[in-house]
């Protein structure tokens, strides 16, 4: 029993509902009792879907369970199929339905439904929400792609690929694709399925008539591929295309995969944040110390966007999926890091509020931890929110994917020229810094200002030892105030520590500037 | 003026309870009673709900409020585990556990519901029995109840049925010779609450008290000398278990609306002998307040036909609201669950053409509301948007659960939340 206040991931029948949801013919019959439909607003709220997702669930009741609830089951998966008329269907049991052992897959193929029916094992005690979405398209691949046509391709075709991975509900699915197929396309590789994402029946069928695949997301899709890989032969790519440097590294990648020699056409593709991130109004960004938080794959990948494409400095990072956390420790070690890898938001908050970064990319949950700290945050990951599905048109993948993350990454931050002039005008009375960023709005800046104090007093400091507290003389307080807000915590905490080493009782202005001269490199 | 128990004269029931009802039964789209807790954790301040259950209550906790916390919360769910659920933990021993982690870090918490799920039901883990023995290792500090607001009981707002229920044997008995009071049963937002306080004392009405009260230690005595009167129609548990304390329930219709209100304030005056004339002086004003911020939305809404699909139980009261007010024509009325004693006198104000329904079986009753293709429908958050792109206006129905709308002072804003869908429509040109 683990007391939980909130959860990154939802449960594993949530994560085959994204896979049933993002087909285009795929029915998926849930046994469950009343309640669990609270997962149809995920995607009709959040991810605004304009039809419901293609799940009946069967609804039992208490007094059914001294009855039949497999008589339910059956009910409800024949009229399913009557109703809707899906190519194929998935059966299976959420978290209550797991316990009363009824056995979908074995009671569905006592109906002999006329379409092929798989059922679905997901230990709803054990595993989560990614696990499930991974684990029904490993089974919706396996159970449908064997029974594709043999492989017909015409001779003087170029290459092609599947792109694995998309789902619905998945963070920037949608734009992620159509900025992946274009580029694929660019550089002269078909696109033959992708999948699940509005992928149909007959596409998962047609998979095998690629000669690799693309794996976008691998939390999602990576058993599918090793699946394929396996079965048929097809290799699958493993970079993940995040970022300039990421994305030719996925293109180098995907030409070598698919035999095309000629390695022009990666040069003609041009992506705004090279020069953006090089153009001097961009020196400020320099060193921001980043926290990151989110699923791995987003984590790792905009780690490196952060260090070598916006020339920020990571204090820390860490994921929920535990599945992948070999891969982030890997990750978070070459930056000399030790990766968090956790569910529990209150560690998150807890690092973070101990680093004092001065950005955190995350998910809804950082931002919203980030919004308590008063510090600049970018949501970069599931879970996801209305917000996180823009009108426009907005990838996280390609060389627009990286325009769209320079600003992404950018607009939280005070603007340069802003920020030396927060520096130089420290006592005017509206321009200052607890005014917050002009370009964000007035919102919120007390709220921001208490949390911000909060973080830099409520936390014991390791300068401090047990017994002696060391002050502030008040001209060194009044000093450390000149100090822009976002370094003044890391000040402090800096001159402290200084202080202590030393055995000071009392802080001086002299022994804040020592301080400031002691830990500059 | 105290009164007697003797002095206080509550009526029978009354209406009519034949009516043919279209029972369903199938899939239901609406919510277990666990989403209650969204509201009740911020009506009793000093309570915390959690949840033995599984990852999808505490998924549904958190999605269903559509909102990120604002603070650490005062609820959450002790996640049930494989080594749990085969036996290679207890499940008492590990729930004891969590309990003192949680009363450690929350020292501020009084009073703690364990609340049941549809997994802790199945597998019938005791959680009166867990209360108890909770009770005992962490009293007097802390109190430990439970309920079960699990999808397999509870469908919505029954969840605060089964909490209020829980509460009613652990309210303070009367003192010796107590006055006869009021009690006025089911959450209110608190600017609802005081302004039902300041009317009852205007007209002479008290001792008044609320439950739930916003804190543990407040909750009101019960008694043979307690009348109460329904705030909220979800509440049938509720008012068996106050009867059985000895409390005496006063049949009204509830306070949606300007008639509703008045009616339902009428129900409490006569018995309590509030001399007419004073009841008019004291609900004059803003009766007439609440009928002219309701006309404003006459315009819009007069004519228009309704649809409700089951969800709060609050639909009857809100469709004679509407249907008498503002002149609305309520075509289907769905209510997962209808307890025609308290519902007859609402159902009388409804012309008798219209169809009640309990229960569902979403599906068909989609299919009903798109053949009917009602002028708004009235619907969970699962299906508002797609029945949008068939072109039929909807009302998120969570929003009448988490807004306030009873009383005059709210009449108006509760014909608005019809209105604005309906207005929004004429705006849009694109």
């Amino acid at each position: 029993m683990k007391l939980s206040l909130w959860t990154y991931e939802g449960p594993p029948h949530v994560g085959a509902m994204r896979i049933a949801t993002a087909m285009t013919d795929l029915h998926y019959v849930l046994h469950a009792p009343q309640g669990d439909t609270y997962a149809d607003l995920l995607f009709t709220m959040i991810e605004r879907r304009k039809h419901r997702p293609p799940v009946t669930y069967t609804t039992f009741q208490a007094r059914d369970l001294g009855a039949d609830t497999s008589q339910l089951f059956m009910d409800a998966a024949r009229d399913a199929q009557a109703r809707f008329k899906p190519a194929a269907m998935i059966v299976g049991a959420s978290c209550t339905g797991e316990l009363i052992q009824d056995d979908p897959g074995g009671l569905s193929r006592t109906l002999g439904l006329p379409i092929p029916v798989i059922p679905l094992e997901l230990p709803s005690y054990s595993k989560k929400e990614n696990w499930g979405a991974s684990e029904t398209f490993y089974q919706v691949v396996r159970a449908l792609a064997p029974q594709g046509a043999e492989r017909m391709q015409a001779k003087d075709a170029g290459p092609s690929c599947n792109i694995l991975g998309p789902t619905a509900l998945g963070f920037r699915h949608r734009d992620d694709v159509t900025e992946i197929v274009g580029l694929l396309e660019k550089i002269g590789v078909t696109v033959n399925v992708v999948a699940p994402l509005d992928a149909s029946v007959h596409d998962i069928l047609a998979l095998r008539q690629a000669d690799f695949n693309v794996l976008l997301y691998p939390e999602i899709a990576l058993t599918a591929a090793q699946w394929l890989k396996r079965t048929f032969g097809q290799p699958f790519t493993r970079k993940i295309p995040i970022g300039v440097s990421a994305t030719r590294d996925f293109v180098r990648e995907v030409l070598d995969v698919a035999g095309i020699e000629d390695a022009d056409p990666i040069d003609q593709i041009e992506s705004r944040l090279p020069w953006y991130s090089r153009s001097i109004d961009s020196t400020y960004l320099t060193g921001k110390r980043v926290f990151l938080f989110g699923d791995a794959s987003h984590v790792i990948a905009m780690a490196r966007v952060a260090k070598t494409e916006m020339g920020f400095e990571i204090v820390g990072m860490g994921s929920y999926s535990r599945e992948f956390a070999r891969d982030m420790r890997e990750a978070a070690a070459a930056y000399g890091l030790e990766a968090l890898i956790t569910e529990d938001y209150l560690e998150v908050e807890e690092q973070i509020r101990s680093l004092q970064p001065e950005l955190v990319l995350g998910t809804q949950m950082e931002r919203h931890i980030s919004k308590r700290l008063g510090i600049p945050c970018a949501v970069i990951s599931a879970p996801v929110h209305v917000q996180d599905y823009p009108a426009r048109y907005s990838p996280f993948m390609g060389f627009e994917g990286a325009n769209v993350l320079f600003d992404t990454l950018v607009h939280p931050l005070t603007m340069g020229l802003e920020e030396h002039l927060l520096n130089m005008f420290r006592d005017d009375f509206e321009f200052n810094d607890e005014a917050g960023p002009s370009h964000l709005g007035h919102a919120s800046n007390n709220e921001r200002q208490k949390s911000l104090e909060k973080l830099q007093h409520g936390e014991p400091t390791q300068g401090q030892n047990g017994e002696g507290k060391i002050e502030w003389q008040p001209d060194a307080e009044r000093e450390l105030k000149k100090i822009p807000f976002f370094v003044r915590g890391k000040a402090r905490r800096n001159t402290e520590k200084f202080a202590a080493e030393l055995g000071l009782a009392e802080i001086s202005m002299e022994t804040l500037y020592e301080a400031k001269s002691h830990f500059s490199r | 003026m105290s009164l007697t128990r003797e002095e206080i004269r509550v009526p029978e029931f009354k209406g009519c309870r034949q009516r043919p009802v279209l029972r369903q039964r199938g899939q239901h789209e609406v919510f277990c009673g666990l989403t209650g807790i969204m509201w009740l954790h911020r009506k009793i301040q000093d309570a915390f709900f959690l949840i033995v259950g599984s990852r999808t209550c505490a998924h549904l906790m958190q999605s269903a409020a559509g909102v990120m916390i604002f603070a650490e919360p005062r609820f959450g769910t002790a996640i049930l585990e494989e080594k749990d659920l085969a036996g290679l933990a207890d499940m008492n021993d590990e729930l004891d556990v969590v309990v003192e982690r949680l009363l450690e870090r929350r020292p501020e918490i009084r009073l703690l519901f364990l609340v049941g799920s549809c997994p802790s039901e199945v597998i019938k883990l005791d959680l009166s029995r867990a209360a108890h023995r909770l009770s005992k290792i962490h009293s007097p500090g802390v109190r430990i109840l439970n309920y079960s607001g699990s999808g397999i009981e509870t469908t919505f707002t029954q969840g605060e049925d089964a909490c209020l229920a829980s509460l009613v044997p652990n309210l303070p008995p009367e003192p010796e010779g107590a006055p006869a009071s009021l009690m006025v049963v089911g959450a209110l937002s608190d600017v609802v609450e005081d302004q039902f306080a300041r009317i009852f004392e205007q007209l002479g009405i008290g001792p008044v008290r609320f439950l739930p009260a916003r804190l543990a230690d407040d909750m009101p005595a019960v008694g043979e000398n307690t009348v109460f009167i329904l705030a909220q129609p979800f509440l049938s548990d509720t008012a068996r278990a106050l009867e059985a304390a000895g409390a005496r329930m006063l049949p009204a219709p509830f306070p949606l609306g300007a008639n509703g209100t008045t009616e339902w304030f009428r129900v409490a005056a006569e018995a309590f002998g509030v001399e007419p004339s004073l009841f008019d002086t004291v609900t004059q004003a803003p009766r007439m307040r609440a009928q002219r911020a309701v006309e404003n939305h006459r315009k819009r809404l007069e004519g228009c036909s309704i649809f409700f699909f089951p969800d709060s139980q609050l639909e009857i009261p809100l469709a004679r609201f509407l249907h008498q007010e503002l002149g609305m024509i309520p075509s289907e009325i769905g209510t997962p669950y209808l307890n025609t004693k308290f519902m007859a006198p609402e159902l009388d104000a409804l012309p008798q053409n219209v169809v009640v329904s309990e229960g569902q079986d979403v599906d068909v009753q989609l299919d009903r509301c798109l053949s009917e293709r009602p002028d708004i429908a009235v619907c969970g958050l699962g299906l508002a948007n797609p029945l949008e792109v068939k072109g039929i206006t909807t009302k998120w129905s969570i929003e009448l659960v988490f807004t306030p709308i009873q009383g005059y002072e709210q009449a108006g804003d509760l014909a608005e939340l019809f209105a604005r869908p309906l207005n929004r429509r004429t705006r849009l040109e694109v």
